[in-house]
């Protein structure tokens, strides 16, 4: 287990700094001058020169990409163009509210996901699994986006049982509970989807093992077992599927943040995009990569640690 | 994804009923029928754009703003008056076009790279696995914003943020398949007979890739058209006056106090188009190639 970990956590490390090469490698590829696109078209010369060398484009891409790498090891992702604050600190600042919409989408496909793919396993071939089986790939299908936008016009604007702006009172739990619960829908409602189906899937796989059907065997009621012994099972391979849907549950934010004008690392650099302040959306753009990396990392992980077969696949 | 995908140790058309027998099990599954039909209806949407409605996608008629649906107005007008049904018709050109171009893009490099790293040395192999990695590494959107702020918005940043995001996935696929394929003894003959890897790649081992490889680009279709209509949302993607779904769903998010139709009308052809396209690759691919399933 540790030699995988090692293993699997270099791998990690090395992925997030190829990631971070090719963001910074972009800037030279791009046809144009970069610095025209940032400035806008009504930058003087002497500006865009001033730019240049302040953001170190004069130079070659070798000593671009190393005096890069060793700003951010040193935790030093530039400065914010407009608030001349650090833009590590203005990203991080935001976190918090992309997270708790992320898990509160998590908790979502969690609350609906496992019981709708449990059923869907227990009743298979039913009529009701048919349709459940409908409505995950209906789900997953769907963008996030316009299940923003719909959910909005018709719970919010028409029905008027949740806000539409704003992540709430700070402070008051409950007010921002409550405007949390339809952007995290938009966020969560895809894995809704995905975690039914690969909850049915696992749990027709545990049903017919060998310590499933010696519970049948003792007679157990058909309750118990679904619930006490397949079910704990089945929801294993999930814990992989949830780490690589941060990723999308992540750019399920930036839409969800948008659409309810929420804070959030989303908006950030959705915003940053528009005032073309271009260090927040780079240094933005690396913080959620490497969250994103991160969390395949802890999922691969704890599933290496439940499950020892995947620790051979590396 | 180990398992191979194919029994590819002969050539894999022969296999399985005729055309014809396919066709109909894919009419006989509900999912597949609704899937076909709602594929077809944005396809005639799209060819017959200039046909199936009088009005012009972007000329604008102010007095006519935010009409609710009717006879003349089928989804409503939008904040400037114009037709919303005829902008959504237009709307499925860029989406189709894009989905096309951008898929065919990411399915040609997936294939080539792909089979280069399953065939090449191990040296360009883990190269190129680590490249794949660190691509998908970045959330789509995120991709998307980075690239946009430093090219600007346009059809192509669309089409590059789209093979960026899904190029990775073919080629893993296509790789895998590669090496399954690499011992297989048809091949190995082809190689004691001289074959250089120029003649074997193409000639042997694409033929026997290419099947799943088509099922899959039939399932990224909605992914496509997704990503399209989220960074024209966005305002990264297509300009207006141009009418893409993102953008027409972005003015009525934008007009949701004075009107609920636009929006409405800007997300009913991405639902349509995804659920299609999604409904349909489904089933091919349950017919088709079960094994391709991710989740099961």
């Amino acid at each position: 287990m540790l030699a995988y970990a090692v293993k699997r956590t270099g791998l990690a490390v090395v992925i997030t700094a190829v990631a971070l090469v090719m963001l910074i490698s972009v800037i030279q590829f791009i046809p144009g001058d970069p610095a025209a696109v940032l400035l806008g078209p009504l930058a003087t010369p002497e500006l865009r020169e001033s730019f240049r060398v302040e953001m170190g484009l004069d130079q070659p891409t070798i000593v671009q990409i190393a005096r890069f790498f060793g700003r951010v090891v040193t935790g030093d992702l530039g400065t914010d163009v407009l608030t001349h604050r650090p833009v590590a600190l203005t990203v991080l600042e935001q976190m918090p509210f992309t997270l708790a919409l992320i898990a509160a989408g998590i908790g979502w496909a969690a609350l609906l996901g496992i019981p709708l793919g449990c059923f869907a396993a227990v009743r298979r071939g039913s009529l009701a699994d048919r349709v459940i089986a409908v409505l995950s790939v209906s789900m997953i299908a769907v963008p996030s986006f316009v299940v923003a936008i719909y959910s909005l016009l018709f719970f919010s604007v028409k029905l008027g049982w949740f806000p539409t702006i704003g992540a709430g009172e700070p402070g008051d739990r409950i007010d921002q509970l409550h405007h949390l619960v339809l952007p995290s829908l938009a966020v969560g409602l895809g894995w809704v989807g995905y975690l039914a189906r690969m909850v049915r899937a696992s749990m027709l796989e545990v049903l017919t093992e060998n310590h499933i059907r010696m519970a049948r065997a003792f007679g157990l009621r058909e309750r118990t077992i679904t619930f006490r012994y397949a079910l704990k099972l089945a929801v294993i391979p999930t814990v992989v599927l949830l780490g690589i849907g941060v990723g999308h549950m992540i750019s399920g934010a930036v839409f969800a943040e948008i659409v309810f004008a929420r804070p959030g690392v989303g908006r950030l650099i959705y915003d940053a995009v528009i005032t073309r302040n271009y260090p927040v959306v780079i240094g933005g753009v690396m913080i959620t990569t490497a969250f994103y990396v991160l969390c395949t990392l802890v999922a691969d992980l704890v599933a290496a640690w439940l499950d020892p077969r995947v620790r051979s696949a590396l | 994804m180990s398992v191979p995908l194919s029994e590819a140790t002969a050539p894999a058309a022969s296999a399985g009923p005729g055309r014809g027998a396919r066709l109909l099990r894919l009419l006989s599954d509900p999912m597949g029928a609704l899937g076909i039909l709602l594929v077809l209806a944005v396809v005639f949407g799209a060819i017959f754009a200039d046909v199936l409605t009088q009005y012009s996608p972007t000329k604008l008629a102010p007095r006519d703003r935010f009409l609710p649906p009717d006879a003349a107005h089928l989804l409503g007008t939008d904040q400037l008056g114009r037709d919303l049904f005829t902008r959504v018709l237009h709307g499925a050109r860029i989406a189709l076009g894009v989905a096309l171009v951008a898929a065919s893009a990411s399915f040609a490099g997936g294939l080539i790279l792909g089979m280069i790293a399953g065939y090449g040395p191990r040296w360009l192999d883990s190269l190129l696995l680590l490249l794949f990695d660190a691509l998908r590494s970045f959330p789509t959107v995120m991709l998307a914003l980075a690239l946009v702020t430093l090219a600007g918005p346009s059809l192509s940043a669309v089409v590059l943020v789209v093979v960026l995001a899904t190029l990775p996935g073919y080629a893993r696929v296509v790789r895998a398949q590669t090496m399954s394929l690499k011992g297989a003894e048809f091949v190995l003959a082809a190689r004691a007979l001289g074959a250089p890897a120029r003649r074997i790649l193409p000639v042997h081992i694409m033929p026997n890739i290419i099947g799943p490889l088509l099922i899959l680009a039939s399932m990224d279709i909605p992914v496509v058209i997704t990503i399209e209509a989220g960074m024209s949302f966005l305002g990264l993607g297509v300009r207006p006056p141009t009418p893409s779904w993102g953008s027409i769903l972005n003015d009525g998010f934008s007009f949701i106090r004075e009107s609920p139709w636009p929006a409405i009308a800007g997300g009913l052809p991405i639902v349509i188009a995804t659920l299609g396209f999604t409904f349909l690759g489904e089933t091919l691919r349950d017919q088709f190639d079960p094994r391709l399933r991710k989740d099961a």
